[in-house]
């Protein structure tokens, strides 16, 4: 069947099935090739897009969950200026290795942050728990996002 | 630019955007799915196959469709596909392939195959399963003089790789000529197992890494065998030909680290260490691959920091029907030194000393004969290394605040930097060119692979700093073997002191030539360093040109109730000569502290005959943020003559000590002893019962 909904910014519409999970979607269907998957089942972040405003794992969420609905992938928030300020602390910081959970923890990052809870370590820790990295062992990746917590977040 | 500049990764931006293209992310024309169909039974004669009417547009891909059926790897005892007789549970048979993904599935729903079941091995040992021996020794132990013996026998399972990116590649065949497209460490090894088995020329013949989504050493051998394959499909359907594993069939059926057993006896005199005995076993599943290999880097290894005088050590490979097991991050290191670092911390308790101060008269030093009676012919600095530890960490007075459930452990350990013994003068012969542009830009053609680990920063920041160019100017693509020489696998830590090392020789003979107006082309060839003597028939001389060495100490918390451990902080000192980029070298050890920290307490994976028990992500649990400990870092400098600005190994040198120094710690809170990896509140729990 025909599903209607926004995806970076843009009203689309996709033959599809119901039951299909929205990673498939806007990767093979839309090419948007940054989401990423890894594990296929919910447990490694690196396919998380937004769905409404909220991180989801693509891999978890059948198109039946979208319709109507929102979606933003790396691709539509690569646009932002929020984006260029957490790519700026990924790349400072060196928190990027092989790249494969890369675009998935951007996502997770921004997901953290629009909480608007404050960055204890705890927080941080906890918000991005969800995505696994087998390179960096993490420490940049947790620099880069306590640095966001001084400069952007309590700014914003 | 200068070697010392700070720069941020030359692939950073497309990697955080998701701009970067990994196999899974390239388009192809007609392209179509493979899928394998894999053995039920874990060692048999297949009977007879009974596929249903194939439809149109399907293929059934099989043995018959090799030139020869064979892996190229070392004994080339791997067929591409089983042909008549399976050696293990997952064995690939035959490839369905076609470009309707559901079709393919619903057809391979009513294969049937009949086996002729028959005894499987599923543990190591009997005479008759051992594949390959190994064995050296120094000094006189027939002859010891000693008043006790110490002897203790260490296990440790399979290690899963799990990097992010699965096992993809593609093959497309047209005009005559195959090219593979995917993610890969060792561009040609592909190239030379196609040669193999698809009787295609040399020049027919070309592979092409993709972004590859991390490897930690299970792209090195495994992709040969899955390349075999598509190539053969694709020469066979006309068409490009896709095989991308799904996570479930990567976690159980590509390679793992090796499980082991190793028995370590000390003789002791008068309190010191008179002699050691060591016999290293492994199971190498139903092929040799790359395992005698492994079981040579381990056993090379055994001695780690300490200059021991009179020595016997054994190795053995295991010929099983469990999963094959090849290459990973230590390759043989981690599960031979935890059990010796493991045993020294065990010494050391044993006879009542400080474990560092136990371990310091012993540490080797420049001009001592190694384990294979080769000289030490840099500058090592094990006393200085272990000053800074005990210094960073508050050792002693971190010491008396330990027990109770709180413990602190140690591991000191060294890494050869690159191929065993003469391995890259006799085996590698690795070859670099530069080539300047007439616009003055200086292309890197290597094979060796950008995995995550900074290869192409490392790289083409040491060209451009002996240039002093800006790094602008430097172009280093993904590796194309129709372009680039073969500078080796991107394996054994070797990158950035081998091809670095040869890529600052061509620099350096490209330098007066940069101001010329025309295109330059710069060839170098690998020589083997003088002072490395090498005699592989005995395992004598250098097994190594060049050591790397860490000292790391752990903390850990256990729960009194669950007994679940919590690693709280690590400290660690290294030397890896120079570092080329400090980012990228702490991020080397970061990753390796967590990958070291996985194998030492987290990642449980067991074998239920034959067949991998731990199959996703929710069963194998690797380190998440939350798992990581505070890591306390720092390294001396200790410049290599051979390596480029003084560089030495780095890569897999930082997971290996990370596993004893944790379980020592374990042991030193729990007041138990630790014996076997990975160390779970089951295990202790069960072991505490009794």
């Amino acid at each position: 069947m025909i599903v209607e909904f926004k995806l970076n910014g843009e009203d689309v519409k996709v033959e599809t099935g119901l039951a299909m999970r929205l990673l498939d979607v806007i990767r093979n269907d839309f090419k948007l090739t940054g989401t990423k998957e890894g594990c296929a089942e919910g447990e490694c972040g690196a396919c998380i897009v937004f769905l409404d405003g909220m991180i989801v794992n693509s891999c978890m969420v059948p198109m039946n969950n979208v319709i109507g609905r929102e979606v933003v992938t790396i691709e539509g928030f690569s646009k932002t200026d929020r984006y260029k300020i957490i790519e700026k602390a990924f790349m400072e910081e060196g928190a990027v290795q092989c790249g494969f959970c890369t675009p998935g923890m951007m996502m997770a990052t921004e997901g953290l942050l629009r909480l608007g809870i404050a960055l204890t370590e705890e927080n941080i820790k906890e918000g991005l728990s969800g995505n696994i990295c087998r390179c960096t062992g993490y420490q940049a990746i947790y620099r880069a996002v306590r640095k966001l917590s001084q400069e952007a977040v309590l700014n914003d | 630019m200068k070697i010392t500049d700070r720069i941020d990764r030359v692939d950073v931006a497309e990697k955080i955007s998701g701009k970067a293209r990994y196999i899974e992310d390239v388009e192809f024309e007609n392209l179509h799915y493979g899928r394998t169909l894999r053995s039920k039974i874990a060692k048999g004669k297949i009977k007879c196959i009974k596929y249903p009417e194939l439809p149109e547009n399907l293929w059934i891909v099989d043995a018959n469709d090799t030139y020869i059926n064979q892996v190229k790897m070392i004994m080339d005892d791997m067929p591409v596909f089983a042909d008549g007789y399976v050696n293990y549970k997952g064995e690939p048979i035959a490839l369905i392939v076609g470009k309707d993904k559901n079709k393919i599935i619903s057809f391979m729903k009513n294969i049937s195959v009949e086996y002729e079941e028959e005894d499987a091995v599923f543990e190591m040992g009997g005479e008759e399963n051992v594949l390959t021996s190994q064995e050296y020794s120094k000094g006189d132990i027939e002859n010891l003089d000693y008043d006790e013996v110490f002897e203790k026998t260490y296990t440790t399972g399979y290690q899963e790789q799990l990097y992010m990116e699965k096992q993809g590649l593609v093959g497309d065949y047209a005009e005559g000529k195959i090219t593979i497209y995917g993610s890969m460490q060792c561009p040609y090894y592909i190239k030379n197992a196609l040669i193999h088995s698809t009787g295609l020329a040399d020049h027919d013949i070309r592979v092409i890494q993709t972004e590859t989504g991390g490897a930690f050493g299970g792209k090195e051998e495994f992709p040969s065998l899955m390349a075999c394959q598509v190539a053969v499909a694709s020469m066979r359907v006309g068409a490009p030909v896709r095989l991308i594993f799904d996570r479930r069939e990567d976690i159980v059926y590509s390679s793992k680290r090796h499980p082991s057993i190793t028995r370590v006896k000390t003789y002791l005199k008068d309190n010191r260490i008179a002699g050691m005995e060591f016999d290293f076993q492994i199971d190498a599943g139903p092929y040799l691959g790359l395992s005698d290999v492994v079981l040579q880097r381990g056993i090379l290894s055994l001695t780690g920091c300490y200059l021991i005088e009179n020595l016997i050590v054994k190795g053995r490979t295991y010929k099983t029907n469990n999963i094959f097991t090849g290459a990973f991050r230590g390759f043989g290191a981690p599960q031979t030194l935890f059990a010796l670092e493991q045993h020294m911390n065990q010494l050391a308790h044993h006879l009542g000393y400080d474990p560092i101060e136990f371990r310091r008269p012993y540490f080797v030093k420049r001009g001592d004969l190694s384990s294979t009676s080769g000289i030490y012919n840099e500058n090592i600095r094990l006393d200085e290394m272990a000053d800074r530890l005990v210094e960073m960490a508050g050792y002693n007075e971190l010491k008396e605040k330990m027990g109770n459930y709180r413990g602190i452990g140690l591991s000191f350990i060294p890494h050869g930097g690159g191929f065993t013994g003469d391995g890259e003068a006799e085996h590698i012969k690795s070859v670099v060119k530069l080539v300047k542009d007439v616009n003055g830009s200086v292309s890197i053609l290597v094979s060796s692979v950008e995995m995550g680990q900074g290869a192409k920063t490392a790289l083409s920041k040491i060209v451009a700093s002996v240039l002093e160019i800006d790094i602008d100017r430097i172009i280093y693509d993904n590796p194309d073997t129709f372009y680039v020489p073969d500078s080796g696998p991107t394996v054994a830590s070797r990158t950035t002191m081998v091809v670095g090392g040869l890529l600052y020789k061509a620099a350096m003979k490209l330098k007066d030539k940069m101001e010329l107006n025309e295109k330059v082309e710069i060839v170098e060839h690998y020589k083997q360093p003088e002072y490395v003597k090498w005699d592989q028939e005995n395992l004598r001389g250098n097994a190594y040109m060049s050591y790397s060495w860490s000292a790391v100490l752990a903390v850990v918390e256990i729960d009194p109730l669950t007994l679940e451990i919590a690693c709280k902080d690590i400290f660690a000192v290294y030397d890896v000569g120079m570092p080329i980029d400090e980012r990228a070298f702490i991020g080397q050890v970061h990753g390796g502290i967590a990958q070291g920290l996985g194998y030492a307490m987290l990642e449980v994976m067991t074998s239920k005959e034959g067949l991998v028990e731990q199959n996703s992500f929710s069963s194998y649990t690797v380190p998440t943020i939350v798992d990581m400990p505070r890591m306390h870092t720092d390294w001396i400098l200790n410049p290599y003559e051979e390596g480029p600005y003084g560089a030495k190994a780095a890569g897999e040198l930082t997971l290996v000590g990370v596993a004893p120094a944790i379980a020592s710690a374990v042991e030193n809170a729990l007041n138990v002893e630790i014996r076997d990896l990975p160390v779970t509140s089951e295990k202790l729990l069960k072991e505490l019962l009794i």
